[in-house]
């Protein structure tokens, strides 16, 4: 377990002011959102940032903290037996069920320090009970899965495995591991939620387990692209399929078809295949957009090719432009 | 250890919520979405037919689902008011548009 600075985490000074701490921490936090930012560690850092702040804005922790700090030594797995004393902390252990803003997140570092003593009390003003309705059934959870495309062309199982904050005997909240097996309907699309009942959060009280959402996310495809139930495929053609028309081979998800290239045909142009995309209720298209690729002029045969080309055709490509 | 593969459902276009299934599935208070409504953050499917005094029988598409726990968490992170909610959505929504124009436009130089 590694000690965390918090004051390099939010890139402040040890005496910082409460005033700047909290600035500091409303920059960082719109920074680093992670519906908002597009810094690749985004969640990562928010959640640090996060942390942080929770230590640094409560001036006892931070007095604690501060003490700590210079008596840690690297390797160290929990603090000197005596850290805390002399310190004495408001609230204490208030138990219940988690109310604010993923404080199960935080460090083992935190959980070390000031894990027991406080437990859940802090967090964004006390939503947790306001925001449940008012009945026993366990809350909602929500996940995200990533699939090929051809996932969504033939259906597959997934395994995903999913921490659950959970409060054990003793009041304090330990990240427990599971593995799912989930089938993947055929037909799904980028961002389509699909809902597990009974596999939230456990219900109390005897209540109703909560659900699971999980919503699913394609990997990038080397040759496809992706929008709605439609995808983009960029086909290169040669010149001659270009001009004379041809009928070539064109891949997709769901096996190689043959697809007629009309004479004078061009770059960018759309074909499109009609219900070859995402197999969903009303199937999607596949769009194929040519791409006229020219042969290097790398062997002598090649080049006097293009020098027949030169002085054979009258072809001014630069005409529009006055030239 | 657990072979069993877990059949859900796929929450499509045809999906609908109702007020109480919505709030849980987004961990909100209804007085929370009956907000996002009254600002225009949400639409519920059936917004036209229903009065504001009849909430309980909104119905909400599963793709306002998404809409509605970014607008929880901006506003618990963030302490973003409705408009401003509201402001970074349609903004959001706005830059991935743009953003998924300037991949298309990059692979195909």
């Amino acid at each position: 377990m590694d000690f965390k600075d918090y004051y390099q985490i939010m890139g402040l000074a040890p005496d910082a002011s409460l005033a700047e701490i909290k600035r500091t921490y409303k920059k960082l936090a719109r920074k680093y959102h992670p519906d908002v930012s597009k810094e690749p560690d985004a969640e990562v850092r928010f959640k640090e940032v996060g942390e942080a702040y929770a230590v640094l804005k409560d001036p006892e922790k931070r007095a604690a903290y501060d003490k700590y700090g210079k008596n840690w030594e690297s390797g160290q797995s929990s603090p000197p037996p005596d850290w805390d004393s002399g310190f004495e902390y408001r609230g204490g252990q208030t138990g219940g069920q988690s109310g604010g803003q993923n404080q199960e997140d935080y460090s083992d570092f935190f959980e070390s320090m000031f894990g027991d003593r406080f437990g859940q009390e802090f967090g964004s003003n006390q939503s947790g009970q306001q925001r449940r309705p008012n009945n026993n059934r366990g809350e909602d959870s929500h996940a995200k899965v990533t699939i090929e495309l051809e996932d969504a062309y033939n259906g597959a199982a997934r395994s995903i495995t999913l921490q659950s904050p959970e409060v054990d005997q003793q009041g304090r909240v330990v990240n427990k591991q599971r593995t799912l097996k989930i089938k993947i309907p055929k037909g799904v699309k980028q961002g389509q939620k699909i809902r597990l009942s009974g596999q939230g959060s456990p219900g109390f009280n005897g209540g109703k387990a909560g659900d699971l959402y999980l919503e699913l996310a394609f990997n990038s495809h080397a040759i496809y692209r992706v929008v709605q139930h439609d995808v983009y495929l960029d086909l290169p053609i040669t010149p001659w399929e270009a001009a004379l028309g041809a009928t070539v081979k064109v891949p997709t998800p769901a096996g190689s078809v043959d697809l007629k290239i009309a004479p004078g045909t061009k770059t960018g142009q759309k074909l499109r295949l009609k219900s070859r995309g995402i197999p969903a209720k009303t199937p999607g298209d596949l769009y194929v957009v040519t791409q006229i690729v020219l042969p290097a002029a790398d062997t002598d045969e090649a080049k006097a090719l293009y020098k027949k080309m030169h002085d054979e055709l009258d072809f001014n490509p630069r005409k529009a432009l006055g030239v | 250890m657990n072979d069993i593969i877990l059949q859900g459902v796929l929450l499509d276009e045809d999906t609908e919520f109702s007020l109480e299934e919505f709030c849980y599935a987004c961990s909100s208070p209804t007085t929370w979405v009956v907000t996002l409504v009254e600002v225009g953050v949400l639409d519920p499917v059936n917004y036209q037919q229903i009065s504001l005094e009849e909430q309980t029988q909104w119905k909400f598409s599963a793709d306002s689902l998404k809409r509605a726990r970014t607008a929880m968490r901006l506003q618990r992170d963030l302490g973003i008011n409705e408009a401003g909610i509201a402001l970074v959505l349609d903004l959001l929504e706005e830059i991935e548009v743009l953003e998924s124009k300037v991949e298309k436009l990059s692979k195909t130089k």
